[in-house]
């Protein structure tokens, strides 16, 4: 037994020099995760696209991560180690790992550093996040349009920048149909919990609400309004699994093609930090298939799909603050900056912001 | 069937006192070993990048001491707890309001700086840690109810109320909305230890005093001796004239203090902010220290070293070979029940009955048998 | 009248794995042992239960294998506590850790794939009755399980003499050992049971609440049945009592959300946790009748002497 371990020891230790030895042209690519990638939602859209990275680019690359890393001290070492040990380009993909990339990017000079939905760049510290809210708007459409009592159910997670503008763009979708839509609002505190989302999803219909909009990472609202035969939208992946006949279409987030750019950036050496936001035009935010409405509803949202990724933005005056004040002029748009500070509701929206 | 037999000993063997954390070391890399090896890892490599490379690179020392910081000045606290026979589960709840306290100048005073701000904070999070801990000592001794419970629920309020304050009447105007406070000025920030070679901040130190202080109160001290005797027999400790609410309180406010001092340097020192969560369950992690250092401060102090050293080895193996988060906490679980279990030689000799085999040997098969089971 | 119905039956699915896993650990901790494992066992549970539901295609095997993780993984803290006689706190906190990598190690296959749901009652005629009719036989069937079980473990507990045993090893494990009852082997079957329990309560999780395997899904929940069970005073019925009103809080603040009301929805989360401490505080005020339910000998390792 012992002669055997010993045996096995020695042969995979050859084995893993060998393949040292032969990974030393490849660039590292490296991401950190704040969630578990088990958790099929953010951080698994991320490790996702690192996949795709993997699959696209080949033995020209070698990926490492680490998951669940806390904001704090961890995401400091989590970078620095990842910097030590070799990676040429890594992402952070949580906006609180913001802090913690800045310092660690200073001390690297020359490490490529890209990191998700922050605001600080430096030069070798880009940033990147994608227009959500663009298919938010899609989604209040489809839903003012399928929606038989007006109400729709939002399940939220936490009053941030990222989902105030979601609820906006949801509402402003769903005004340009139906005037009079309403959404109630439910915040559960957390990106994750199944058991609470479900819950929040079947206290939205029991008030009367017929369809689910969420802001949370699980499959469980999409499940109960599956149970309930009525409708609702998946977020960050695909879930038309999990609810064949109640999934509308899905918000998903696909890092992929825009990772695949940069790492092959990296490799050849054109690099550079960046600050971009992503949208439908860029495949970054992507619709599932609309499924389980009729055709007019199917075409209707295609087409605003389409104007979206053709350069409108759905943040387009006249838009009235929800106490009635004049925010945007007919035809102003809001600018980024507007956006990613987002603290306010705009009209129609029958909420208090948690302040 | 086979049957174990703990036999009490005369008194607590020196011998395995020395050698129990060796055997369990022993034994959690033989089932590392096999763990690893039946994910495909060569164990070799693996021991090699989890425990050596660790410890073997001075940055990596820094951020060893940085991680082990909370775990001691927590733990040698909540020791003081165990000994009187107090549960104190609530360290956690207890370091976010250290934090809080602390907290408060850099960010409603951004203006106030100079020397005197640090030390401040560092009292007021003391103040706030104890205060916390104050409510569940207090249910305790007027109304009779369970700390364990109470000191439990407090923690979940605490994240909430944290929570609520960073994203809420705290929140830095100029942040875009996020949920976090100011940047702390710099006579906020706990200074680093040695800024050229690593980010090890005066929590180190803080959580090494601590440890020392405790040591000599609990073993030269007579409130040391009262803690003893009330945690061991209430009643004789009636009888000798010491008083339970008091030591209630007194364990409760020790162990609070430190935990929001841990806080406190925290984010004063690693973190530079407030922000919704500040600790990965130190607070919780802090109880096991404890136990592993079983309940002596100085014991803590390597306990919490170890520990420290599996976070990091987790990661390392993480990065460096694929291995995934989880393989590194089944891991961690497999020691800590590997140096629980081995304690149990201090104690007592093992008899199998049933079967022939020695005692030791038997007793540590047996106890490897179930867990290899769960992590195939 | 529908909308009371639905609000009813939520809580009900949102009190039913609350009500499993502390019942189980009243067993135990009615046995004078503290296991603060809960939420790793019932995590394993989940695990187990999705993944022998997923592979088999049968909900109700998933629900045994949910059974069986439970209490095979509850042996390893009986091993340690009971034959070796480690510390129980530290144990029980090392095996929530252990149980939470292990879940995942085991579920990474399993991530964003659905799974079997366990199907609700439904008895012809019965289950059509207005009001009632789902309440009492359209329910899933873990449901019916926790409410036999409590009434069982009453029974057992308190009607029978071998409850009546194990309730005084938790009083008094050296006056039992001296009477000559066997201590460890009563403890043994507590902990197991109490680990099929914590099991079963994860396999509703993964099988009816929220049919699906997401790494951490229990999300606390082990935390919350062992709140219960002091909340409770070690009284089965008062278990049952505390995690409908819990469930019920917790539902109610999402609806009273849902409805408008302006609260901070932080304060609302934080409602369960500050309850639990009230409602302690006015359970344990009274001291005589605290002492009396109180398992006397509760975390106290044991050990024979011969």
């Amino acid at each position: 037994m012992k002669k055997l371990l010993i045996a096995l020891m020695t042969t995979t230790a050859a084995l893993s020099l060998a393949a040292s030895a032969e990974a030393a042209e490849k660039l590292k690519a490296c991401w950190v995760y704040t969630g578990p990638i088990g958790d099929f939602g953010y951080s698994y859209q991320h490790d996702q696209g690192r996949l795709e990275v993997e699959k696209a680019l080949g033995d020209k690359v070698e990926t490492a991560y680490l998951e669940n890393v806390s904001e704090g001290p961890d995401a400091d070492r989590a970078f620095e180690r990842l910097a030590r040990e070799g990676c040429k380009l890594i992402f952070g993909t949580s906006f609180g790992f913001m802090d913690a990339e800045v310092k660690v990017a200073k001390k690297f000079p020359k490490v490529m550093f890209e990191h998700a939905t922050g605001y600080k760049t430096g030069d070798n510290l880009g940033i990147y996040n994608a227009r959500f809210y663009e298919g938010r708007y899609v989604l209040g459409q489809i839903a003012a349009k399928e929606s038989k009592s007006g109400v729709a159910g939002y399940i939220v997670s936490f009053p941030i920048p990222e989902v105030v503008m979601g609820i906006n763009s949801f509402m402003l979708g769903a005004q340009s149909i139906n005037p009079n839509f309403k959404a109630k609002i439910v915040w559960v505190n957390s990106w994750f919990d199944p058991g609470k989302e479900a819950d929040a999803a079947k206290a939205l219909f029991d008030q009367g609400a017929d369809i689910i909009v969420q802001h949370t990472d699980s499959t469980a609202a999409l499940q109960v309004a599956e149970e309930r035969k009525l409708h609702g939208f998946g977020q960050s992946s695909d879930m038309i699994k999990f609810a064949p006949n109640a999934q509308l279409t899905s918000l998903t987030d696909e890092w992929g093609p825009y990772y695949i750019s940069r790492v092959q950036a990296a490799i050849d050496g054109t690099w550079k930090p960046d600050n971009v936001w992503l949208g439908i035009k860029d495949g970054a935010v992507k619709l599932a298939p609309y499924t389980n409405m009729p055709d007019d509803v199917k075409a209707m949202a295609e087409a605003t799909e389409k104007k979206i990724a053709g350069g409108w933005n759905p943040f387009t005056g006249p838009i009235a603050k929800q106490d009635g004040s004049a925010w945007l002029k007919d035809g102003e748009v809001a600018d980024d900056g507007t956006l990613l500070g987002m603290n306010f509701y705009v009209k129609g929206v029958d909420d208090k912001l948690p302040q | 069937m086979m049957r174990l037999e703990l036999v009490k000993r005369p008194q607590r063997s020196a011998l395995f006192s020395a050698l129990s954390p060796f055997i369990a070391f022993a034994l959690t890399i033989i089932a590392g070993a096999i763990l690893f090896a039946l994910l495909g890892v060569n164990p070799l490599t693996a021991f090699r990048i989890y425990f050596i490379e660790p410890i073997s690179q001075v940055w990596q020392l820094h951020e060893l001491a940085i991680k082990a910081a909370p775990l001691i000045l927590i733990a040698v606290g909540l020791s003081v707890c165990y000994k009187a026979n107090i549960w104190n589960i609530g360290a956690e709840g207890q370091f976010i309001f250290g934090a809080i306290f602390g907290s408060a100048i850099p960010v409603l005073f951004p203006q106030f700086e100079g020397p005197l701000v640090l030390p401040l904070m560092l009292l007021l999070g003391m103040v706030g840690g104890a205060a916390y801990a104050a409510i569940p000592a207090f249910l305790k001794t007027r109304f009779n109810t369970n700390e364990i419970l109470t000191s439990l629920m407090l923690v979940y309020v605490a994240q909430l109320f944290l929570d609520w304050l960073v994203r809420g009447p705290w929140r830095d105007p100029q942040g875009h909305g996020f949920p976090q406070t100011i940047q702390f000025g710099d006579s906020a920030v706990l200074p680093e230890l040695m800024p050229d070679a690593g980010r090890a901040n005066w929590g180190f130190v803080f959580a090494l005093v601590a440890a020392v202080l405790i040591w000599i109160l609990m073993g030269r001290m007579l409130k040391g001796f009262e803690v003893r005797v009330l945690g061991s027999s209430p009643r004789a400790g009636r009888f000798a004239g010491f008083g339970l609410s008091r030591m209630v309180f007194f364990a409760f406010l020790l162990s609070g203090a430190l935990a929001g001092l841990a806080g406190i340097s925290e984010v004063s020192g690693a973190i530079g902010q407030l922000q919704p969560v500040i600790s990965p369950g130190y607070g919780f992690t802090a109880i096991i220290v404890a136990f592993l250092g079983r309940l002596n401060p100085l014991g803590i102090i390597a306990a919490g070293l170890v520990l420290a050293l599996t976070y990091l080895g987790g990661e390392a193996v993480q990065s460096a070979l694929g291995i995934s988060d989880k393989v590194a906490r089944v891991f961690q679980g497999m020691l800590l029940f590997f140096v629980l279990g081995c304690d149990t030689l201090i104690h007592y000799r093992i008899r199998l009955i049933g079967l022939a085999l020695t005692k030791q040997e038997g007793a540590a098969k047996l106890d490897a048998a179930p867990k290899l089971k769960e992590a195939r | 009248m529908d909308i009371t119905v639905n609000i009813l039956l939520t809580i009900a699915t949102a009190a039913t794995p609350l009500l499993i896993a502390a019942i189980g650990e009243l067993v135990v901790e009615r046995s004078g042992v503290l296991n603060l494992g809960v939420e790793g066992m019932m995590i394993m549970g989940a695990v187990g239960g999705f993944g022998a539901g997923y592979l088999t295609g049968s909900p109700w095997v998933g629900l045994l294998a949910a059974i069986a993780m439970g209490a095979l993984f509850s042996l390893l803290f009986a091993v340690m506590t009971l034959s070796l006689a480690t510390n129980q706190v530290a144990t029980g906190l090392s095996l929530t850790l252990l149980g939470l990598g292990l879940s995942g190690m085991i579920g990474t296959g399993f991530v964003g794939q659905p799974g079997v749901r366990l199907p609700n009652l439904d008895i012809p005629g019965l289950s059509s009755i207005p009001v009632v009719g789902k309440l009492l036989f359209g329910q899933d069937p873990v449901f019916y399980i926790s409410i036999v079980l409590t009434a069982a473990v009453m029974w057992f507990l308190f009607k029978t003499r071998t409850g009546l045993t194990l309730r005084s090893i938790g009083d008094s494990h050296a006056s039992a050992h001296a009477l000559g009852i066997k201590v460890i082997r009563y403890r043994y079957l507590s902990v197991i049971f109490g680990g099929a329990c914590a099991g079963l309560a994860g396999g509703h999780l993964s099988l009816v609440y929220t049919p699906q395997w997401v790494e951490n899904m229990t999300a606390g929940r082990g935390w919350i049945a062992l709140a219960l069970v002091v909340f409770a005073s070690w009284r089965p019925w008062r278990v049952l009592a505390g995690a409908y009103i819990f469930g019920a809080v917790w539902i109610g603040q999402l609806h009273a959300q849902a409805f408008g009301i302006p609260v901070p929805s932080q304060m609302l989360s934080s409602l369960p946790y500050l309850a639990t401490v009230v409602v302690l505080v006015l359970i344990s005020r009274n001291k005589r009748l605290t002492m009396m339910n109180t398992p006397a000998s509760l975390g106290q390792p044991f050990v024979p002497d011969r």
